[in-house]
């Protein structure tokens, strides 16, 4: 066999094997982006499926092309929009917050635990992700009920007086918010913790930084690629969340994921739908390249550890 | 990181801390499901009450078997589909499209899934008016939806395995006369089998916990679990749903657990043999 | 079945066996491997050797078909391998991490490439078992590769690379991967087994040291180029670059014009030494031309009190002493602030009833005429 058939033969089974999941999620994930674009541009209507033609047409000729902009014009002028993206933005700003304070010392205290137990430990925080997410938010609805576990504890203790109100609030948003996407934090930051070389810290003990000193000074940085991937791990999804404000939000709670939902499925308004997912996906396309770029990196062992 | 010395006390606390806060919720969702009582969080005495009317309740039962279908055929899917993706992502470096690629494969895992679950069911709609096929929304739409999202996980992981066993071994079956897909089936795929074998595990709970993507792709007759438990909690506690709760504990916590198990003790087990290899060939003795 | 063809160590026959012809590889701008010419004859161990970066692993690579010449041929045994794809090339590769596949018994690794051949079962057997008893390693077939020692492994992948009875082996940095006492112990064990094999064989290393060992000739790699080919006598001894005469062993370099230029001798002016450099053999280039002369330290020699006054001898002080057991290395600072090594043997001072200089000491350095070699590049 000659060279160039060689060649020629090698880059056709590649690009078979390149070829079966690059189509799949062409057709699947891509393509669909640009059917919820050209519906955005749709006008709602009482047909099947609920929603009017591009492209207009008689006796089968194409006559022309005819966008809707309504959808957009209404979401840049309705206030309660902007509102709810703001809103949006705000409560997974601060999830990802929440989530950084806590889930750090969580991660840095089981990098520095020791192996054998280590795993148990990291088993400790993946158990819980591989359970339902639908039932650990049920749970929180009967630890925050007015009857609930919490309330009940505290007036039995004699702590209140009468029940507080923390169900279909924001605390409870936020808390759940916490609750579930701890673990998308912990994972992240604990792998690249764990793989930091302890001598650094040592070398810098050894030249008079003091613990304190140590951490803001050589492991913060160090784990820089960790705490942006856990970050967009858990702002991106938090963004359009839709099962928790639902059942632990308020009732005031503006959250864009529910927005949609809505509009989806109660207001049977399909073009509008697809309006809001086409603005909230520009919104995260900066945060999901961020994510890429770092995760790829830390694959490939660029990453600055 | 590991430097043998114990946690500070900070540290410790900070772990049971963590800890309570995970746990509390699940620990209580399991005691109520106990409670004779029909307000949930009111205790009435103890009683399995409710796991029977679970077991009696044929929406439920129904529903978890479509979504174990769903989930057993996702996860078979998406071990294949994602297995080459993660190969071709760990393997192959720079071809047309490539960075597209490896974007693709990231974005659904943390894609808003109200975001996914509509574009995938415009596109199903779509490709009805136009091909005529798929003609409803069911098992098949639910099942192209699920594969998508999990393969991208089982890409994950089935790539970052690829990324740490050495190149060389697939070089290696080269030279001595294999050819590229006998390569691929005789060395590569035994070497991440547990990789696919956790990939495969992750699929099915992801597939079986899935709401909202499913919820825009399931039609009339194709109520899964999730849309089940969504509907009935909406309306407030219901202890049935405790009880299904303990329940899906009770198996994830001893899949898991048996999976971790095996996996610490294969890799025990293969380090004493390092150690034992060592001491046993030691030809010169070795100094200090 | 046994193998029993028991050569001399290198056939003498004038038809090379493998021919590698002006074979260039580009990665993009920059060429790793640029217009290697070389020829091995058959039952040679040949090293590459030179630094990282030096494009011998991109060679070994292209040898065994993982990378493709850019142009160049490569032939072996009269046939044209350029173009063919690793599994169909009669060529086996020792890698430098072994590669051993760590869900395969010792015997299960030994026998996949047989198996590829598609031998029947009986005689894949004979054939594993025969490599074992090779490397003695019978005792281990069933054993998974994380159950052998560094050494063991080793063995293994030699086994599996020379169960296919190639043509020609490849061995990557075969002795890197084990620590320094063991590796030399195994330099001439590794040695010996190709030599029964009779195997044609290139080796790629760092490690000069392994390579004079092993090798029967060695190529000094540099650049992506072969500067120099020839035994290892041959490239210690008569080095035909600065580069290779410093990479080999260690080396004094002085260098300057040629200012005298006789058949029987030539004189460099070297600022470096601060006098002559006075060599008893004539060089064909013209007088004035800028050489370097190469004195090796075990040639340099030093006194306490001054030698016959004139060429090849200068002043200094002992700037260090190396005490290396059974000899010390000298480093002298002359007056020009070149630092010359001189390799001095335990009892030399002691023989000589002088008291050895010591750090600060004035002495002074010479060496004999027929010692230096003079380089042109």
């Amino acid at each position: 066999m000659n060279l160039m058939k060689m060649k020629a033969k090698f880059r056709l089974g590649k690009s078979a094997v390149i070829s079966i999941p690059y189509v799949w999620m062409l057709l699947f994930f891509l393509v669909p982006f640009f059917i919820v674009l050209k519906i955005s541009f749709a006008e709602q209507a009482l047909a099947i499926p609920p929603f009017t033609s591009l492209l207009q047409e008689e006796d089968g000729v194409i006559r022309g092309l005819s966008l809707y902009f309504g959808n957009f014009s209404f979401i840049f002028s309705d206030e309660l929009y902007a509102a709810t993206y703001l809103s949006s933005l705000k409560v997974a700003l601060v999830t990802t917050l929440m989530c950084l304070l806590l889930g750090y010392p969580i991660a840095y205290a089981i990098a520095r635990t020791d192996p054998a137990r280590r795993n148990i430990l990291l088993m400790l925080v993946m158990l819980p992700f591989w359970t339902s997410f639908l039932l650990r938010v049920y749970a929180w609805m009967g630890l925050l009920n007015e009857n609930g576990l919490i309330n009940n504890l505290l007036l039995s203790l004699g702590v209140i007086s009468e029940p507080l109100h923390m169900f279909h609030t924001d605390f409870s948003l936020y808390l759940v918010m916490l609750y579930a996407y701890l673990p998308f934090m912990i994972l992240p930051l604990y792998s690249h913790l764990v793989k930091m070389d302890v001598r650094l810290l040592e070398a810098a003990a050894d030249l008079g930084a003091g613990p304190i000193k140590a951490f803001f000074a050589i492991t913060l940085p160090l784990s820089k690629n960790g705490i942006i991937a856990g970050s967009m791990m858990v702002f991106i999804p938090a963004v359009g969340e839709f099962v928790i404000p639902e059942l632990v939000g308020g009732t005031d709670t503006l959250m864009i994921g529910k927005v949609l939902w809505n509009e989806f499925f109660d207001n049977n308004n399909w073009p509008m739908a697809a309006s809001v997912a086409i603005i909230m996906v520009l919104m995260l396309i900066v945060p999901i390249a961020l994510l890429h770029r770092y995760e790829t990196r830390e694959l490939e062992g660029k990453g600055n550890v | 990181m590991y430097n043998g010395n114990k946690l500070s006390p900070f540290l410790k606390g900070v772990l049971i801390v963590g800890f309570l806060f995970l746990y509390i919720p699940i620990i209580s969702l399991i005691a109520y499901s106990f409670n004779a009582s029909k307000l949930v969080t009111v205790w009435g005495g103890f009683s399995v009450k409710w796991y029977g009317s679970l077991f009696q309740n044929d929406q439920i039962i129904s529903a978890v078997k479509l979504s174990i279908e769903i989930a057993l055929a996702s996860a078979s899917s998406a071990v294949v589909l994602g297995t080459i993706a993660g190969f071709v992502l760990a393997r192959f470096k720079r071809y047309t499209g490539s960075t597209l690629f490896a974007g693709m494969m990231t974005a659904p895992m943390v894609m808003p899934e109200v975001i996914t679950g509509l574009s995938m069911l415009l596109l199903f709609i779509s490709l009805e008016q136009f091909i005529g096929v798929p003609s409803e929304r069911g098992f098949f739409t639910i099942w192209v939806g699920h594969t998508t999202l999990c393969m991208a996980y089982v890409s994950v992981v089935v790539r970052s395995r690829l990324l740490e066993i050495d190149q060389n071994l697939e070089d290696a079956a080269m030279d001595l006369g294999a050819r590229p897909l006998k390569i691929f089936f005789v060395i590569t795929l035994p070497l991440v089998s547990q990789a696919i074998a956790s990939g495969f595990l992750l699929s099915i709970t992801l597939s079986l916990d899935d709401l909202v993507t499913t919820a825009f792709l399931s039609g009339p007759g194709s109520t899964t679990l999730p849309q089940v438990i969504f509907s009935k909690v909406r309306l407030g506690l219901n202890p049935e749903i405790n009880a299904l709760a303990a329940i899906t504990v009770l198996v994830v916590g001893t899949v898991v657990l048996i999976a971790n198990y095996l996996m610490l003790n294969a890799q025990r087990k293969r380090e004493q043999a390092i150690a034992a290899a060592m001491r046993e060939a030691a030809p010169v003795p070795v100094a200090g | 079945m046994v193998e029993t063809v028991k050569q001399s160590a290198v056939s003498q026959s004038e038809t090379p066996y493998l021919r590698i012809s002006n074979v260039v590889k580009k990665f993009g701008d920059t060429a790793a491997v640029d217009g290697v010419d070389l020829e091995i004859r058959k039952n040679e161990i040949f090293a590459l050797l030179g630094s990282s970066g030096c494009g011998k692993s991109t060679l070994l690579r292209m040898l065994a078909g993982m990378e493709r010449p850019t142009s160049g041929k490569i032939i072996l045994d009269g046939e044209d391998i350029t173009g063919l794809a690793p599994y169909e090339r009669p060529i086996n590769m020792m890698f430098q991490s072994y590669a051993l596949f760590p869900h395969m018994s010792v015997a299960d690794n030994i026998a996949f490439g047989l198996k590829q051949d598609k031998l029947g079962k009986g005689e894949i057997d004979a054939r594993v078992a025969e490599m074992l008893d090779l490397v003695q390693l019978r005792k281990y077939a069933s054993r998974k590769p994380y159950q052998l020692s560094g050494g063991q492994q080793q063995r293994v992948a030699l086994a599996r690379s020379l169960a296919k009875r190639p043509k020609l082996l490849l061995l990557d940095e075969p002795l890197g991967a084990l620590d320094k006492k063991l590796r030399q112990q195994t330099q001439l064990e590794l040695v010996g087994t190709l030599e029964k094999v009779g195997v044609t064989c290139i080796m790629v290393t760092h490690d000069q040291e392994e390579a004079m060992t092993m090798a029967t000739r060695i190529g000094i790699m540099s650049e992506g180029q072969l500067l120099q080919i020839g035994t290892p006598a041959e490239i210690y001894d008569y080095p035909n670059c600065r580069f290779t005469a410093e990479f080999i062993g260690e080396t004094n370099v002085f260098s300057g014009p040629v200012v005298v230029d006789e058949p029987d001798r030539v004189e460099i002016e070297s600022s470096d030494l601060g006098g002559r450099v006075w060599v008893d053999h004539g060089i064909t280039g013209p007088k004035g031309m800028q050489v370097w002369a190469s004195v090796r330290p075990e040639d340099v020699h030093v006194h306490v009190v001054p030698p016959a006054a004139g060429a090849n001898t200068a002043k200094g002080v002992v700037h260090d002493i190396a005490y290396l057991g059974s000899f010390s290395i000298y480093h002298v600072k002359l007056g020009s602030g070149k630092v010359v090594k001189s390799m001095i043997s335990a009892n030399h001072w002691h023989e000589n009833n002088v008291k050895a200089p010591t750090w600060g000491d004035p002495v002074y350095i010479s060496w004999r005429p027929d010692m230096p070699v003079v380089l042109t590049r």
